[in-house]
């Protein structure tokens, strides 16, 4: 059974390696539209997909994934935004878990926008 | 929605939506009773009666003045569709409570599905918000309070990857305790 005791040593390994992630400034932040509708079509298993896909990565300090609202583009769900500090914002849309890796290599990584997936490709 | 855990992070945003601090989720199952019953609470802003009707039936109201949100709506037919029943209390000022009663052996039984995941994600995506979660069975039952895992952590985010996992791989044991050992 999972114990506090391991919780402890979470914490005191966390500590020691100055897990300061989320008061990084510079880190980039991945949106996941989790409205009723993006929830529907699909967005928990692509927002575990980045969380994952992060971690395997080891970009847990420098990137963020989180939850966001309605984006109002019911019909392109699950959408994911994409903010890199000091680079435009990206809309990635109809994203499924299989998506995922490249748009982190190809955007995250190596800030090249992944253009086939994002909204002005379909529209 | 094809799982009521998805149901369930849907009403639980409006309870983070709603500024409120705790959220609590309640799942409690029993073939015995033949019932799976999950209340949503939160300390939040809460809500009039009026707009708590408007809420529940959107379609009722003939003001046009708000957008029509369907969580709501979703999760009380989920619940009603099984011959169960829906209820919101709210007071403004003082939070909200979201109970869906379900008949858990009707054909119109939509599963729970991934809950853990669900509470995992409500952590991961609102770390400063407090999140209590029970689960029982007619076998048991097990509790996550965020505010104690707090306590331990000393200052450490509840986002970080290595809490997470913990938190995951607890939920997972104790659901295994609660259904039995068996998976569900
Ligand atoms: N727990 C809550 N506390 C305060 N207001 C709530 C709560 N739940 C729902 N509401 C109100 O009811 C509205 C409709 O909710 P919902 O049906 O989930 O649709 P949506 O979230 O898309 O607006 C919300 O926008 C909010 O104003
Ligand atoms: S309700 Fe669908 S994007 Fe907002
Ligand atoms: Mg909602």
């Amino acid at each position: 059974m999972k114990s506090l005791a391991e919780l402890q040593a979470i914490r005191d390994r966390a500590k020691a390696q100055l897990d300061l992630r989320r008061e990084n400034p510079n880190a980039a932040r991945v949106l996941v539209g989790m409205a009723t509708c993006g929830i529907a079509a699909g967005a928990r298993p692509v927002l575990n997909a980045f969380t994952e896909e992060i971690a395997k990565r080891g970009l847990t300090k420098d990137v963020t994934v989180t939850q966001t609202g309605c984006i109002g583009i019911c019909q392109y769900e699950p959408v994911v935004e994409i903010e890199i500090p000091g680079e435009e914002k990206v809309t990635y849309v109809k994203v499924a878990p299989e998506m995922v890796p490249r748009i982190v290599s190809d955007h995250l990584v190596h800030h090249q926008v992944v253009s086939e997936y994002t909204i002005g490709a379909i529209k | 929605m094809r799982e009521l855990s998805l149901n369930v992070m849907d009403v639980a945003q409006n309870s983070v939506r709603a500024q409120a601090s705790l959220v609590r989720i309640d799942v409690s199952e029993s073939d015995r009773e033949d019932n799976l019953t999950i209340a949503i609470s939160d300390n939040g802003c809460g809500m009039t009666d009026e707009q708590v009707q408007q809420v529940i039936d959107p379609f009722f109201t003939t003001r046009t003045t708000r957008k029509v949100g369907l969580g709501v709506p979703l999760f009380k037919l989920s619940a009603e569709q099984t011959g169960g029943s829906f209820d919101i209390k709210s007071k403004v000022g003082e939070g909200t409570v979201t109970t869906a009663s379900y008949v858990k052996s009707s054909v119109d039984m939509t599963p729970l599905g991934d809950i853990n995941d669900t509470v995992k994600i409500l952590i991961q995506c609102n770390p400063d918000i407090d999140f209590v979660f029970t689960h029982s069975t007619d076998l048991g039952s097990f509790a996550l309070d965020t505010r104690e895992l707090r306590e331990v952590l000393e200052g450490v985010s509840l986002d970080t990857p290595d809490v997470l996992a913990w938190i995951a791989q607890f939920l997972e044991e104790n659901t295994q305790n609660i259904y039995g050992g068996a998976e569900n």
